[in-house]
């Protein structure tokens, strides 16, 4: 571990993924439907890591076009399709066909998933959780297991702590020291931040420690576990962040047209991720009128009094 | 039949609505459960909040969402929660009342698949997966299906268990210690479907207007035990198809 306590971590995509995603860790982009950061994803597979475990509890576009990229040898999730749209096509065509390489597969509930996490987040050596008695998921994963409950209760199930190399985390706003704010779906976020050996948060701003500490209850993950932090307007896109920008379902319904074909996809990567050198240049190829129709109108909550105790 | 006013997926949605009478909590899906949730709201469960695994607890849609993790469940919601806490505290201390699901096959139990049709380790078609739907299948106090009646879907012997309803019958459910009170209604297109007996298997209760006990049965995958009495379903009425067209539906996405 090198978090240094007050250092500045603000760097570069390239250099965040060059110091911290190395060929065959294990690396979860999470994020529930929004805050995906599709950046990450795109630099991971400009860089051309290989043989990595990807975790996510739902793939979504972003894993899809890793996969087909071939940077995993794995994938451990908890529901995958393209949310309200339809299959992932891509890590069909893995799971299905191998192409363009087999893709071993580790699959839990969702609750099961953000189990893992939560054990892992707190060091602990089982999450218990009423789910999986009754269901064949217990067959296939031996990795969940049902024991009996010490205290007399019957039979109850348990996942392991999930111990992740690295989790790549968006949000709203971190000051450079990685102390990171974020609202709206909170989903497994603050979890799978806690439970990884390094913590990457990718924001759309970048603010300074006192707007942090005006607002402590916003803050969900630390700089005291994060290593570095990167600022990439937009760098969530096609999905959304709360307050900045909509998940853009064009892209959405686009992509299940064109990932049934693996030759399109190859040239969809050329074009939107190799052919680019960043996510500056990204944004600047759809272009700000494109973007600009994502934002949604303000909606903004009344500021509370914390109240000053001296 | 020919006179018919309404599609298919209004009638669901209208029959979906009218069985989370006066309930409080539902927790919901996107596409025809999410509109007939807000039907119910607007009709039969002025109280009935919203609870999506997302972590929404009590949303307030302003636009038709567009998945269960869209933006629009957040604004204007009474809680938003981890999904920790929402799996915790939400589903598995008991505050689901309803759930709504659906899947790729159901059996005679109302067990559910979303995981593969074929081999698991070598798919024919390899399906979404679990989702929340495992956790939710047994902890919600009640469940309710939405699904189409398909002979593919409604099945003999399912492809894998992915969710659990009522096992293998009887009190299989209870003898594993499984919270909640399982399957209690098929909501399809054609007919609703219970598990009112001591064996808790499916069984045809009512028939939707114009659909015969031979339609049903041409869809189903094993001989379809018939309810003592069978009723018809009624159609939706005017009130309901000017909700679903107008205010919850309105560029017509899932009709």
């Amino acid at each position: 571990m090198t978090n240094a306590a007050k250092a500045d971590k603000l760097v570069s995509m390239r250099e965040a993924i060059a110091t911290y995603v190395n060929d065959d860790c294990s690396v979860a982009i999470e994020g529930f439907t929004g805050f995906i950061s599709f950046a990450a994803g795109h630099e991971i597979i400009r860089q051309k890591r290989r043989e990595l475990t990807l975790i996510r509890m739902t793939p979504d576009l972003i894993y899809d076009q890793m996969i087909a990229a071939g940077t995993a040898k794995k994938l451990i999730f908890s529901y995958m399709g393209n949310p309200g749209v339809g299959s992932l096509y891509c890590i069909r065509r893995a799971v299905e066909k191998a192409i363009p390489r087999p893709l071993e597969l580790e699959e839990y509930s969702h609750y099961g998933l953000v189990g893992r996490y939560a054990a892992a987040a707190s060091r602990m050596p089982f999450f218990p959780l009423r789910s999986y008695i009754g269901s064949d998921m217990l067959t296939v994963n031996p990795l969940i297991k049902v024991v009996d409950d010490p205290y007399g209760s019957g039979q109850i199930a348990v996942v392991p702590p999930l111990n992740l190399d690295v989790a790549i985390v968006h949000a709203q706003r971190a000051d450079r020291q990685g102390n990171t704010q974020l609202w709206g779906l909170l989903g497994m976020q603050k979890e799978v931040a806690f439970a990884a050996k390094r913590v990457i948060v990718v924001v759309e701003e970048v603010v300074d420690e006192a707007t942090v500490r005006a607002d402590p209850n916003r803050t969900l993950i630390p700089g005291l576990i994060v290593n570095a932090v990167v600022h990439e307007p937009y760098g969530a896109h096609p999905s959304y962040v709360q307050g900045y920008y909509d998940r853009d379902n064009e892209s959405y319904l686009a992509w299940d047209k064109l990932s049934q074909d693996h030759a399109a996809v190859l040239a969809w990567l050329d074009e939107w991720v190799y052919g680019l050198e960043n996510h500056a240049a990204y944004v600047r190829k759809l272009g700000q009128a494109y973007l600009d129709k994502l934002r949604p109108e303000p909606l903004r909550a009344p500021s509370v009094d914390y109240g000053r105790y001296r | 039949m020919s006179e018919r006013t309404y599609t298919d997926s209004e009638m669901m949605i209208a029959v979906a609505a009218r069985v989370l009478k006066g309930a409080r909590t539902v927790f919901v899906g996107v596409g025809l459960p999410n509109i007939a949730c807000n039907l119910a709201r607007y009709t039969v469960a002025p109280d009935l909040e919203l609870i999506y695994e997302s972590g929404v607890y009590g949303a307030r849609p302003e636009r038709l969402p567009l998945s269960i993790g869209d933006p629009t469940l957040v604004s204007g919601a009474i809680s938003v929660v981890s999904m920790a806490d929402l799996f915790g505290l939400y589903l598995q201390r008991g505050l689901v009342e309803i759930a709504l699901l659906g899947g790729a096959q159901i059996d005679r139990y109302g067990n559910l698949n979303t995981t593969v049709i074929g081999d698991y380790r070598t798919p024919k078609t390899r399906l979404p997966g679990s989702g929340g739907a495992c956790e939710i299948s047994i902890n919600a106090q009640r469940t309710f299906m939405i699904m189409r009646l398909k002979r593919r879907a409604f099945v003999d012997k399912l492809d894998f268990l992915t969710s659990p309803g009522h096992l293998t019958g009887g009190d299989s459910r209870a003898q594993l210690g499984l919270p909640g009170g399982g399957p209690e209604l098929v909501i399809t297109d054609k007919a609703i479907l219970d598990f009112a007996n001591p064996q808790h298997e499916m069984q045809l209760s009512a028939l939707h207007p114009g659909v015969t006990v031979k339609d049903v049965q041409a869809e189903v995958g094993w001989s379809l035990r018939l309810g003592e009495t069978i009723q018809e379903t009624a159609a939706p009425t005017t009130e309901e198809l000017r909700l679903i067209r107008e205010e919850l539906d309105p560029h017509a996405m899932y009709r």
